[in-house]
């Protein structure tokens, strides 16, 4: 909502109150001020003037010399290449010394040898926006009234000193969209007299009634208060200028005198009215039905509308008129050949309306309103108003009564108010006196009794319907600031994270000290990528938006990884070559076609590297896949850090994954996780150096408890013996470690692998391990014999299984 | 004999003094009072003495011993000294130089910001919430006071799945989650940090994926006041003591009366940064708490919003563009 400072000043004294006084206040009690702004867009020394002679240029065919009378006596030559200039307009100059926007400054000039000492301004050179302009004044001069006052300074004329606040308005502050409610609203905050024009009571009536409206309203839900009145005589034309000018600082651009006339009441009152042609109505009557199947209308902006039963029209039973608070039809349109009209002022459904305009994707001042609910105490006054207006601007004759179709009167909302409630939910010392003044600022009647306000709230206010509602307008015309600060109170409570909670948090921080960068990534993918890789979890789909708002994000994603590899991708494409990020977050799983419960959430960890290489871990001319063993590392400490000494990895092939460089993590005979490289295919789709990943179903990890049960440290010395032999190429290391482990016995402590080589000296097909075995007895000191007897059980059983050599 | 000692101390005495090494030492100490040394050899000759003698020059020797001992020690400890410092002068590096430093990574700013909120809440005895992202209509909206067509609606444009289903369009669904399962039971203090989801084009301050930190807290006789206290709590933990907060009336459908708050940035001046207000009863109601007999508030905080205030950020979708020049700047929190 645009409120001008000039317009308000007319119903609330304004003595002393700058437009920057109204908006920090404004804000303060809850009414949101987005900008103040002055609708003089930098114009001085710009006048009106009236053009006495026009005369060709002798020089020049498009140019003209005017003569121009710019009061006091001042008749001034003026060159004007606009065709419309005419002799006996009254025109805007820009006198020499002037100063337009864009740092314009006008100065005596000559034309094509002819003096020319100023400019006649076009609206555009004096920053008028088009949208608020006629289509004929966006092109040429700027003409004016012919009473515009010669001499005048036009930003006085036009109304280009005033100031315009904008409201950011939340929807239930209706009746803050029209001037007249807001000037309650600042009436209230400042405690200013309001001083609202009146209305009479039924208009007088000069030329008979010679018509007789009918309304039939199909459906009351729909339309539950429908009124309209014939104006006869009328002359359509230009509205006076200052109409104009408070049109233009609400945004509103002018049309003609009855157009501008609904707008100006629906500003004024927030009621939306309508003004149909009333000689294209049939049988001069108005239906308010619903619309039949693929009903077609023309509106106002002459686009074909079609319309489906939700939507409500008003007819005049066969012809379609309008659509119902939305916009009007081309059908019945003020024309300027239009000398009668009916008017229409309604409530409408807001539901219907709001599903109507959405519908047709239209959106109008009138339909804003309506969404919110008009006042209906405002229906009949505004009609009133409006043809007050008409009589009075267009030489308006009332030719019928105000038909009234209305269902039911409605009932004044009257509310009690504790005050021991208000005190206690807002935690304040109010006096009962200071109350009853704030509903005394807010014109709400109330009286006091033990200790309750019964208090009746004006219909302009459809949003007070409770006792709480009551305390908040107390509250903020109290003044927010001036509720204290207090501690909680009451019975306390220990607080704290969940297991869940604090094991992500866990997670995060041990992903973070071991070189990876946390991202964050939209939960919505495209569908494309989530086929481009395996989710861990079987038999889902992708749950789809019903509206997505591009192909990009249309998904729930079932696995973190795709929008990894975006991530990925996105930072080597800006020249991050070394990417090591993970994520923490959901997945979103359900195996319905159409979703009738909600989907399964579980929290997951990804990781991804690629890019520059970091210095090997073990010594090994098998340096290729470094990355791999880089990432199952980190994904052994997160391991670790559970308590999870149980996890086997096993080689897989997934969808989109490297097929020989792929592993599943079990623990307990469930997948929990996968690693791997990314297949080459899908790497080189993104630009990515053999990017390895991982993902891991964080919520199976959490059944576990980590109990930590102290063990004795060794009290005798440990024994360490180096085992190296060549195996079959093929054979995987961790078959080895379990055969060692398998006939070890309790003598065994540890067994690291340190050595894995290939080459010429081990022989085709073949390839060397070296493991380092730690033995240790926690009650003595191990002799030779007993090592050398477990030690020897172990290569025996590798040699005998697994078809080891013992290099030496 | 005596002068023969005292010459071979004499002797002995210079030879240590010259010693350059503790090699040298070394050989000094056997050649001189080894077994087979020099002063051995010369007691050797005591038998030759006569008796009353005897214990005179044995003491003498002894003396002799003693005294070259302690010269040796004192040279020892001499060359000692001089070697370490010797050493040590050899071992000077650059302290300049820059350290090897293990690789360390960082945690998104989002979430350091949601870190820190849990903690400060935590430590006010709150217990953190969580709920689905893809909720119900039911939970989303109408129990929270927003029945179908409300126009508030419009405020937060919405991805449905179906007409029952959706992204949540902000975390207070949880609210309505959290007072189901308690039953009725007071008090309930919890904040629920997560992720909303609203149709709005992606530039540089809207984001269609956003984070927010819901906070709720119902029990008998909770005032503003106390919604007050603990927001002024958060804000200062958050942006220092001392950093002006002030409240504005606002509308929410789900509290009465509601409040923006706005704390004032030296650059920007005042800035919104989170919505709030007390419990409306008809979400008490929805949810099985009779509002004549308990009172709540509730507060929603949107955690990029924080971010870009606390750190300067002019852009939200640096959070979700994950540049590592962008997220490496936060090691250091």
């Amino acid at each position: 909502m645009l409120v001008s400072y000039e317009w308000l000043s007319q119903y609330v004294d304004l003595e002393g109150i700058t437009p920057e006084d109204i908006a920090e206040e404004l804000n303060r009690t809850g009414i949101e001020v987005e900008v103040i702004y002055t609708r003089d867009p930098g114009v001085s020394g710009v006048a009106v003037g009236e053009v006495l002679f026009v005369e060709p240029h002798p020089k020049a065919d498009r140019l003209k010399v005017c003569s121009v009378n710019v009061g006091k006596g001042q008749l001034l030559q003026i060159v004007c290449g606009a065709k419309n200039v005419a002799k006996g307009q009254r025109v805007p100059v820009a006198l020499v010394g002037a100063k337009l926007p864009g740092g314009v400054h006008i100065k005596k000039a000559k034309l094509r040898d002819v003096y020319s000492h100023g400019m006649i301004c076009s609206a555009k050179e004096l920053g008028f926006p088009d949208k608020v302009l006629m289509k004929e004044q966006t092109e040429g001069i700027l003409v004016l009234e012919p009473d515009a006052p010669i001499g005048m300074d036009i930003k006085e004329y036009l109304g280009m000193n005033d100031q315009v606040i904008e409201l950011q308005l939340t929807p239930n502050r209706s009746d803050c969209l029209g001037m007249w409610g807001v000037a309650h609203e600042v009436a209230a905050i400042f405690d200013r007299e309001l001083r609202l024009p009146v209305i009479h009571d039924q208009v007088p009536m000069d030329g008979g009634l010679s018509e007789e409206v009918r309304i039939v309203v199909e459906s009351d839900e729909d339309c539950p208060f429908y009124t309209a009145q014939v104006v006869k005589n009328l002359k359509v034309g230009a509205s006076p200028q200052w109409m104009q000018n408070r049109l233009i600082s609400a945004g509103i651009r002018p049309i003609n005198n009855i157009v501008d006339i609904t707008n100006y009441v629906m500003l004024e009152t927030g009621q939306p009215l309508h003004a149909f042609d009333y000689s294209k109505i049939k049988g001069g009557q108005i239906v308010v039905r619903r619309a039949t199947e693929n009903e077609k209308v023309v509106t106002l902006d002459n686009v074909e509308r079609v319309c489906d039963p939700d939507m409500l029209l008003i007819t005049d039973r066969e012809n379609p008129l309008g659509v119902a608070g939305v916009m009007g039809g081309a059908s019945s349109e003020v024309t300027p050949e239009t000398t009668e009209i009916l008017l229409e002022s309604a409530f409408f459904d807001p539901m219907v309306v709001r599903q109507t305009s959405r519908k047709l994707g239209l959106r109008s001042e009138a339909n804003i309103r309506f969404e919110k609910g008009v006042d209906p105490e405002q229906i009949i006054p505004a009609l009133y108003r409006a043809v007050q207006l008409l009589c009075q601007l267009c030489g308006g004759i009332v030719a019928s009564n105000a038909e009234v179709e209305k269902v039911g009167d409605v009932e004044d909302v009257i509310i009690d108010l504790r005050h021991e409630r208000l005190v206690n939910l807002l935690g304040i010392q109010i006096s009962q006196e200071e109350v009853m003044d704030i509903f005394r600022r807010l014109g709400f009647p109330a009286t006091l009794e033990d200790d309750i306000y019964e208090v009746r709230v004006p219909s302009r206010r459809p949003d007070i319907m409770l006792e709480v509602d009551l305390i908040e307008e107390v509250a903020r015309l109290y003044g927010y600031d001036r509720i204290p600060a207090t501690l909680l109170w009451g019975q306390q409570t220990p607080g704290g994270l969940t297991k869940s909670q604090k094991m992500r948090r866990t997670v995060r921080h041990l992903l973070r000290e071991l070189g990876l960068n946390e991202v964050f990534t939209y939960s919505l993918t495209s569908e494309q990528a989530e086929q481009e890789i395996a989710s861990l979890h079987e038999g889902i789909r992708p749950i789809r938006l019903a509206m997505p708002m591009s192909n990009e994000h249309a998904v729930l994603r079932t696995t973190l990884l795709t929008q990894l590899i975006k991530a990925a991708a996105y930072n080597v494409n800006h020249g991050n070559g070394h990417v090591k990020i993970f994520e923490v977050g959901k997945v979103y799983l359900s195996d319905e076609e159409l979703l009738t419960c909600l989907p399964e959430e579980r929290f997951e960890l990804a990781a991804l590297i690629t890019g520059k290489k970091t210095p090997t871990i073990w010594k090994s001319t098998w340096s290729d896949g470094h990355d791999f063993f880089v990432m199952k590392g980190i994904l052994d400490s997160v391991f670790e850090r559970f308590g999870l000494r149980d996890v086997e990895y096993q080689a897989a092939q997934l969808e989109g994954f490297h097929p020989g460089r792929t592993a599943v993590c079990i623990m307990n005979g469930e997948v929990i996780g996968v690693l791997g490289q990314l297949h080459p295919k899908l790497a080189k789709r993104y630009d990515l150096d053999e990017p390895v990943v991982f993902q891991l179903d964080l919520e199976s990890l959490l059944d576990r408890d980590i109990d930590i049960m102290y063990h004795p440290i060794p009290r005798y010395p440990a024994v360490t013996r180096d085992l190296a032999m060549t195996v079959d190429i093929n054979m995987p290391a961790g078959l080895l470690e379990a055969g060692i482990r398998e006939v070890a016995g309790e003598l065994l402590e540890s067994v690291d692998l340190f050595d894995v080589f290939t080459g010429a000296q081990i022989g085709e097909g073949k390839k060397s391990v070296a493991y380092s075995l730690v033995y240790r007895a926690p009650d003595r000191t191990l002799t030779d014999e007993e090592v050398q007897e477990a030690h020897h059980k172990i290569v025996k059983h590798l040699a005998e299984f697994y078809g080891a050599e013992l290099r030496q | 004999m005596r002068e023969r000692l005292e010459a071979l101390k004499g002797e002995a005495v210079l030879v240590i003094g010259r010693a350059q090494s503790l090699d040298e030492l070394r050989e000094t100490k056997i050649k001189y009072l080894g077994k087979k040394g020099e002063l051995t050899r010369v007691l050797r000759g005591m038998g030759s003495l006569p008796p009353e003698e005897r214990p005179v020059i044995g003491s003498l020797a002894n003396d002799i011993r003693g005294c070259l001992d302690q010269m040796i020690a004192e040279k020892e400890k001499q060359l000692e000294e001089a070697s370490l410092l010797e050493q040590l002068h050899k071992e000077v590096i650059d302290v300049t130089l820059p350290g090897i430093k293990p690789e360390s990574g960082t945690l998104h700013p989002l979430q350091l910001i949601i870190e820190q909120v849990e903690d400060i809440f935590v430590g006010m005895g709150f217990e953190i919430a969580e709920g689905p992202e893809v909720e119900t209509d039911q939970y989303n909206f109408e129990a929270l006071n927003l029945p179908k067509g409300h126009p508030a609606r419009d405020m937060q444009d919405s991805f449905y799945i179906n007409p029952e289903i959706l992204l949540r369009t902000h975390t207070s669904s949880v609210q309505i989650r959290t007072l189901i399962e308690k039953e009725g039971s007071v008090p309930v203090r919890i904040i629920c940090p997560g992720k909303v989801y609203r149709r709005d084009d992606d530039d540089a301050t809207h984001s269609h994926q956003f984070t927010q930190i819901e906070g709720l807290v119902v029990d008998r006789g909770v005032s503003m006041s106390e919604l007050n206290g603990v927001l002024l709590t958060l804000i200062e933990k958050m942006f220092g003591e001392g950093t002006e907060m002030r409240l504005r009336p606002s509308y929410f459908p789900f509290t009465e009366p509601s409040l923006e708050v706005d704390i004032f940035h030296p650059e920007q001046g005042w800035v919104e940064i989170l919505g709030a207000g007390m419990v409306h009863p008809r979400v008490l109601e929805n949810t099985g708490y009779n509002p004549e007999r308990y009172t709540g508030f509730a507060f929603g905080i949107g955690v990029e919003r924080i971010a870009m205030l606390k750190y300067g950020i002019d852009d939200i979708r640096h959070f979700y563009n994950n540049d590592l020049r962008f997220l490496r700047q936060f090691k250091t929190v």
